[in-house]
Protein backbone atom coordinates (compact mmCIF):
# COMPACT_ATOMS: atom_id res chain seq x y z
CA UNK A 1 0.00 0.00 0.00
CA UNK A 2 1.23 3.45 -0.92
CA UNK A 3 1.58 5.63 2.18
CA UNK A 4 2.31 8.89 0.40
CA UNK A 5 0.77 10.84 -2.45
CA UNK A 6 2.40 13.27 -4.85
CA UNK A 7 1.39 16.91 -4.77
CA UNK A 8 2.90 20.13 -6.09
CA UNK A 9 3.85 22.71 -3.48
CA UNK A 10 5.10 26.06 -4.77
CA UNK A 11 5.91 24.44 -8.09
CA UNK A 12 7.91 21.57 -6.55
CA UNK A 13 6.82 17.94 -6.44
CA UNK A 14 6.50 16.70 -2.89
CA UNK A 15 5.38 13.48 -1.30
CA UNK A 16 2.91 13.92 1.54
CA UNK A 17 1.23 11.40 3.78
CA UNK A 18 -2.03 10.04 2.42
CA UNK A 19 -4.94 11.70 4.22
CA UNK A 20 -2.90 14.70 5.34
CA UNK A 21 -4.72 17.99 5.75
CA UNK A 22 -3.38 21.37 4.61
CA UNK A 23 -2.65 22.19 8.24
CA UNK A 24 -0.59 19.01 8.58
CA UNK A 25 1.24 19.87 5.36
CA UNK A 26 2.20 23.25 6.83
CA UNK A 27 3.34 21.57 10.03
CA UNK A 28 5.47 19.12 8.07
CA UNK A 29 7.15 22.10 6.38
CA UNK A 30 7.66 23.86 9.75
CA UNK A 31 5.48 26.77 8.61
CA UNK A 32 3.33 28.77 11.00
CA UNK A 33 -0.18 28.97 9.51
CA UNK A 34 -0.48 32.55 10.79
CA UNK A 35 2.35 33.67 8.51
CA UNK A 36 1.34 32.10 5.20
CA UNK A 37 -1.64 32.15 2.89
CA UNK A 38 -2.65 28.84 1.34
CA UNK A 39 -4.03 28.50 -2.16
CA UNK A 40 -5.32 24.99 -2.87
CA UNK A 41 -6.02 24.24 -6.55
CA UNK A 42 -6.39 27.98 -7.19
CA UNK A 43 -8.82 28.57 -4.31
CA UNK A 44 -7.76 30.38 -1.15
CA UNK A 45 -8.28 28.32 2.00
CA UNK A 46 -8.72 30.45 5.10
CA UNK A 47 -6.79 29.65 8.25
CA UNK A 48 -9.67 28.18 10.27
CA UNK A 49 -10.44 25.73 7.44
CA UNK A 50 -6.89 24.42 6.92
CA UNK A 51 -7.38 21.48 9.29
CA UNK A 52 -10.52 20.38 7.46
CA UNK A 53 -9.18 20.16 3.92
CA UNK A 54 -7.51 16.89 2.92
CA UNK A 55 -4.83 16.94 0.25
CA UNK A 56 -5.39 14.70 -2.78
CA UNK A 57 -2.94 13.28 -5.28
CA UNK A 58 -2.01 15.80 -7.98
CA UNK A 59 -3.18 18.83 -6.00
CA UNK A 60 -1.44 22.14 -6.62
CA UNK A 61 -0.75 24.08 -3.46
CA UNK A 62 0.73 27.55 -3.24
CA UNK A 63 2.08 28.93 0.02
CA UNK A 64 2.70 32.68 -0.11
CA UNK A 65 3.62 35.53 2.19
CA UNK A 66 4.73 39.16 2.02
CA UNK A 67 8.24 39.95 0.89
CA UNK A 68 10.00 43.23 0.20
CA UNK A 69 8.64 45.05 -2.83
CA UNK A 70 7.85 48.46 -4.25
CA UNK B 1 -0.62 77.43 5.53
CA UNK B 2 -2.59 74.52 6.93
CA UNK B 3 -2.72 71.46 4.71
CA UNK B 4 -5.54 68.95 4.46
CA UNK B 5 -4.97 65.34 5.46
CA UNK B 6 -4.29 62.77 2.77
CA UNK B 7 -7.35 60.52 2.64
CA UNK B 8 -7.48 57.44 0.40
CA UNK B 9 -10.41 55.04 0.34
CA UNK B 10 -11.91 56.63 3.45
CA UNK B 11 -8.73 56.32 5.50
CA UNK B 12 -6.51 59.23 6.52
CA UNK B 13 -2.73 59.08 6.51
CA UNK B 14 -0.21 61.28 8.28
CA UNK B 15 2.47 61.29 5.57
CA UNK B 16 2.32 62.03 1.84
CA UNK B 17 5.41 59.91 1.30
CA UNK B 18 4.93 56.18 0.75
CA UNK B 19 7.86 53.81 0.51
CA UNK B 20 8.61 50.32 -0.74
CA UNK B 21 10.48 47.54 1.02
CA UNK B 22 12.34 46.00 -1.92
CA UNK B 23 16.00 45.86 -2.90
CA UNK B 24 17.56 46.98 0.40
CA UNK B 25 20.98 45.54 1.15
CA UNK B 26 19.67 44.18 4.44
CA UNK B 27 16.49 44.28 6.48
CA UNK B 28 17.94 46.41 9.26
CA UNK B 29 18.79 49.19 6.78
CA UNK B 30 15.30 48.89 5.34
CA UNK B 31 13.64 49.26 8.73
CA UNK B 32 15.82 52.27 9.65
CA UNK B 33 15.28 53.97 6.28
CA UNK B 34 11.51 53.54 6.47
CA UNK B 35 11.47 54.99 9.98
CA UNK B 36 13.62 57.95 8.82
CA UNK B 37 11.32 58.65 5.87
CA UNK B 38 8.35 59.29 8.13
CA UNK B 39 6.18 57.23 5.79
CA UNK B 40 3.10 55.49 7.10
CA UNK B 41 2.12 53.54 3.98
CA UNK B 42 4.66 50.84 3.16
CA UNK B 43 4.37 48.56 0.15
CA UNK B 44 5.06 44.83 0.07
CA UNK B 45 4.93 42.10 -2.57
CA UNK B 46 3.28 38.66 -2.50
CA UNK B 47 5.59 35.75 -3.28
CA UNK B 48 5.99 32.06 -2.64
CA UNK B 49 7.42 31.06 0.72
CA UNK B 50 10.88 29.61 0.22
CA UNK B 51 10.39 26.10 1.56
CA UNK B 52 14.08 25.56 2.17
CA UNK B 53 14.69 28.62 4.32
CA UNK B 54 13.54 30.11 7.57
CA UNK B 55 10.61 32.45 7.99
CA UNK B 56 12.94 35.38 8.58
CA UNK B 57 12.78 36.27 4.90
CA UNK B 58 9.17 37.37 5.33
CA UNK B 59 9.04 41.15 5.49
CA UNK B 60 6.63 41.15 8.45
CA UNK B 61 9.44 39.73 10.53
CA UNK B 62 11.16 43.11 10.19
CA UNK B 63 8.27 45.59 10.02
CA UNK B 64 5.71 46.15 12.73
CA UNK B 65 2.29 45.95 11.07
CA UNK B 66 0.85 47.94 13.98
CA UNK B 67 3.13 50.85 13.13
CA UNK B 68 2.84 50.88 9.34
CA UNK B 69 -0.03 50.59 6.93
CA UNK B 70 0.92 47.69 4.66
CA UNK B 71 -0.04 48.19 1.04
CA UNK B 72 0.40 44.99 -0.96
CA UNK B 73 1.17 45.20 -4.66
CA UNK B 74 0.63 42.96 -7.66
CA UNK B 75 4.11 43.60 -9.04
CA UNK B 76 5.25 41.09 -11.62
CA UNK B 77 1.74 40.44 -12.99
CA UNK B 78 1.36 40.70 -16.76
CA UNK B 79 -2.38 40.20 -17.10
CA UNK B 80 -5.56 41.06 -15.24
CA UNK B 81 -6.27 37.50 -14.05
CA UNK B 82 -2.87 37.13 -12.41
CA UNK B 83 -3.18 40.56 -10.79
CA UNK B 84 -6.59 39.66 -9.38
CA UNK B 85 -5.20 36.36 -8.06
CA UNK B 86 -2.31 38.13 -6.31
CA UNK B 87 -4.64 40.78 -4.91
CA UNK B 88 -6.88 38.13 -3.35
CA UNK B 89 -3.89 36.37 -1.79
CA UNK B 90 -2.62 39.73 -0.52
CA UNK B 91 -5.94 40.53 1.13
CA UNK B 92 -5.83 37.18 2.87
CA UNK B 93 -2.22 37.67 3.98
CA UNK B 94 -2.66 41.25 4.99
CA UNK B 95 -4.54 43.56 7.22
CA UNK B 96 -6.63 45.65 4.85
CA UNK B 97 -8.47 45.66 1.53
CA UNK B 98 -6.11 48.13 -0.15
CA UNK B 99 -4.13 46.94 -3.15
CA UNK B 100 -1.52 48.69 -5.27
CA UNK B 101 -2.55 47.29 -8.62
CA UNK B 102 0.11 46.75 -11.23
CA UNK B 103 -0.55 45.08 -14.55
CA UNK B 104 2.65 45.30 -16.52
CA UNK B 105 2.56 45.36 -20.32
CA UNK B 106 6.23 45.36 -21.28
CA UNK B 107 9.20 43.67 -19.67
CA UNK B 108 11.77 46.18 -20.88
CA UNK B 109 10.09 49.36 -19.61
CA UNK B 110 7.68 47.87 -17.05
CA UNK B 111 5.09 50.24 -18.46
CA UNK B 112 1.50 49.38 -17.54
CA UNK B 113 -0.98 47.44 -19.69
CA UNK B 114 -3.82 49.92 -19.33
CA UNK B 115 -6.52 47.60 -20.70
CA UNK B 116 -5.52 44.87 -18.25
CA UNK B 117 -5.35 47.47 -15.51
CA UNK B 118 -8.92 48.62 -16.18
CA UNK B 119 -10.21 45.04 -16.35
CA UNK B 120 -8.52 44.08 -13.06
CA UNK B 121 -9.71 47.30 -11.42
CA UNK B 122 -13.35 46.57 -12.25
CA UNK B 123 -13.10 43.02 -10.88
CA UNK B 124 -11.36 44.08 -7.68
CA UNK B 125 -13.60 47.08 -6.99
CA UNK B 126 -16.62 44.76 -7.32
CA UNK B 127 -15.00 42.52 -4.69
CA UNK B 128 -14.64 45.42 -2.27
CA UNK B 129 -10.97 46.21 -2.79
CA UNK B 130 -9.63 49.75 -2.48
CA UNK B 131 -7.59 49.92 -5.65
CA UNK B 132 -4.58 52.21 -6.10
CA UNK B 133 -3.72 51.79 -9.76
CA UNK B 134 -0.19 52.19 -11.10
CA UNK B 135 -0.59 53.80 -14.52
CA UNK B 136 1.19 56.01 -17.01
CA UNK B 137 0.70 59.77 -17.31
CA UNK B 138 -2.15 59.44 -19.82
CA UNK B 139 -5.14 61.54 -18.76
CA UNK B 140 -7.79 59.42 -20.47
CA UNK B 141 -6.60 56.24 -18.77
CA UNK B 142 -6.58 58.06 -15.44
CA UNK B 143 -10.16 59.23 -16.01
CA UNK B 144 -11.26 55.68 -16.89
CA UNK B 145 -9.58 54.32 -13.77
CA UNK B 146 -11.44 56.85 -11.66
CA UNK B 147 -14.73 55.90 -13.36
CA UNK B 148 -13.95 52.25 -12.67
CA UNK B 149 -13.84 53.03 -8.96
CA UNK B 150 -10.15 53.37 -8.09
CA UNK B 151 -9.46 54.80 -4.63
CA UNK B 152 -6.36 56.51 -6.01
CA UNK B 153 -4.61 56.79 -9.35
CA UNK B 154 -0.83 56.46 -9.45
CA UNK B 155 0.80 57.88 -12.56
CA UNK B 156 4.51 57.26 -12.96
CA UNK B 157 7.18 59.96 -12.87
CA UNK B 158 9.37 57.74 -15.07
CA UNK B 159 9.85 53.96 -15.43
CA UNK B 160 10.07 51.83 -12.28
CA UNK B 161 13.58 51.78 -10.85
CA UNK B 162 14.93 54.21 -13.45
CA UNK B 163 15.53 57.21 -11.18
CA UNK B 164 14.97 59.51 -14.16
CA UNK B 165 12.72 61.85 -12.20
CA UNK B 166 9.53 63.55 -13.34
CA UNK B 167 9.61 63.31 -17.15
CA UNK B 168 6.15 64.72 -17.85
CA UNK B 169 5.15 67.34 -15.29
CA UNK B 170 2.39 68.58 -17.60
CA UNK B 171 0.82 65.10 -17.85
CA UNK B 172 0.86 64.56 -14.11
CA UNK B 173 -0.46 68.07 -13.42
CA UNK B 174 -3.27 67.56 -15.91
CA UNK B 175 -4.30 64.28 -14.26
CA UNK B 176 -4.29 65.97 -10.85
CA UNK B 177 -6.39 68.84 -12.17
CA UNK B 178 -9.05 66.56 -13.60
CA UNK B 179 -9.42 63.75 -11.04
CA UNK B 180 -11.37 63.87 -7.81
CA UNK B 181 -9.66 60.85 -6.25
CA UNK B 182 -6.13 61.29 -4.87
CA UNK B 183 -3.25 61.23 -7.36
CA UNK B 184 -0.08 59.66 -6.01
CA UNK B 185 2.98 59.61 -8.24
CA UNK B 186 4.55 56.16 -8.23
CA UNK B 187 7.96 55.23 -9.61
CA UNK B 188 10.90 57.01 -11.16
CA UNK B 189 11.83 59.54 -8.50
CA UNK B 190 15.63 59.46 -8.11
CA UNK B 191 16.59 62.13 -5.62
CA UNK B 192 15.15 64.81 -3.36
CA UNK B 193 14.78 67.47 -6.07
CA UNK B 194 12.68 65.01 -8.12
CA UNK B 195 10.39 64.47 -5.14
CA UNK B 196 10.12 68.20 -4.49
CA UNK B 197 9.36 69.02 -8.13
CA UNK B 198 6.78 66.23 -8.24
CA UNK B 199 4.97 67.50 -5.15
CA UNK B 200 5.06 71.04 -6.56
CA UNK B 201 2.72 69.80 -9.32
CA UNK B 202 0.03 69.55 -6.66
CA UNK B 203 -0.21 65.76 -6.47
CA UNK B 204 -1.36 64.19 -3.21
CA UNK B 205 1.68 62.04 -2.54
CA UNK B 206 4.62 60.04 -3.87
CA UNK B 207 5.52 56.38 -3.63
CA UNK B 208 9.17 55.46 -4.03
CA UNK B 209 11.43 52.50 -3.38
CA UNK B 210 14.67 52.32 -5.36
CA UNK B 211 15.56 55.97 -4.68
CA UNK B 212 15.99 54.99 -1.04
CA UNK B 213 17.18 51.40 -1.37
CA UNK B 214 19.83 52.18 -3.99
CA UNK B 215 21.15 55.39 -2.38
CA UNK B 216 24.66 55.17 -0.94
CA UNK B 217 23.12 55.94 2.45
CA UNK B 218 19.46 54.86 2.36
CA UNK B 219 18.66 56.20 5.84
CA UNK B 220 20.01 59.68 5.03
CA UNK B 221 18.23 59.68 1.68
CA UNK B 222 14.98 58.65 3.36
CA UNK B 223 15.24 61.66 5.67
CA UNK B 224 16.00 63.94 2.69
CA UNK B 225 13.01 62.57 0.78
CA UNK B 226 10.71 63.18 3.72
CA UNK B 227 11.85 66.81 3.81
CA UNK B 228 11.59 67.15 0.01
CA UNK B 229 8.01 65.90 -0.02
CA UNK B 230 7.10 68.39 2.69
CA UNK B 231 8.98 71.21 0.94
CA UNK B 232 7.35 70.50 -2.41
CA UNK B 233 3.91 70.27 -0.85
CA UNK B 234 4.51 73.51 1.05
CA UNK B 235 5.66 75.34 -2.10
CA UNK B 236 2.60 74.09 -4.01
CA UNK B 237 0.27 75.34 -1.28
CA UNK B 238 2.16 78.64 -1.05
CA UNK B 239 1.79 79.27 -4.78
CA UNK B 240 4.93 80.08 -6.72
CA UNK B 241 5.67 83.50 -8.28
CA UNK B 242 5.01 83.90 -11.99
CA UNK B 243 7.87 83.16 -14.36
CA UNK B 244 9.14 86.23 -16.27
CA UNK B 245 11.50 86.37 -19.21
CA UNK B 246 12.94 89.69 -17.96
CA UNK B 247 14.75 90.73 -14.79
CA UNK B 248 12.85 92.78 -12.22
CA UNK B 249 15.03 94.48 -9.60
CA UNK B 250 14.41 93.55 -6.01
CA UNK B 251 15.90 96.79 -4.61
CA UNK B 252 14.32 100.28 -5.01
CA UNK B 253 15.28 102.36 -8.04
CA UNK B 254 14.67 105.54 -6.00
CA UNK B 255 17.23 106.90 -3.57
CA UNK B 256 20.25 106.15 -5.73
CA UNK B 257 23.20 108.59 -5.36
CA UNK B 258 23.96 111.15 -8.13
Amino acid sequence: MNETIDVTVNGEHRAVARGATLLELLESLALDPRTVVVEHNRAIVRRPSLGGVTVASGDAIELVHFVGGG
Amino acid sequence: MVDTTLTIGGRSFRSRLMVGTGKYRDNETMARAIAASGAEIVTVAVRRVNLDRTQEEGVLYHLDPQKYFLLANTAGCYNAQDAVRYARLAREAGFNEFIKLEVIGDQETLLPDVQGLLDATRTLVAEGFKVLAYTNEDLVTALRLEEAGCAAVMPLASPIGSGLGLLNPFGVRTIKARLKVPVVVDAGVGTASDACLTMEQGVDGILMNTALAAARDPVAMARAMGLAVEAGRGAYLAGRMPRREVAVPSSPLEGMLD
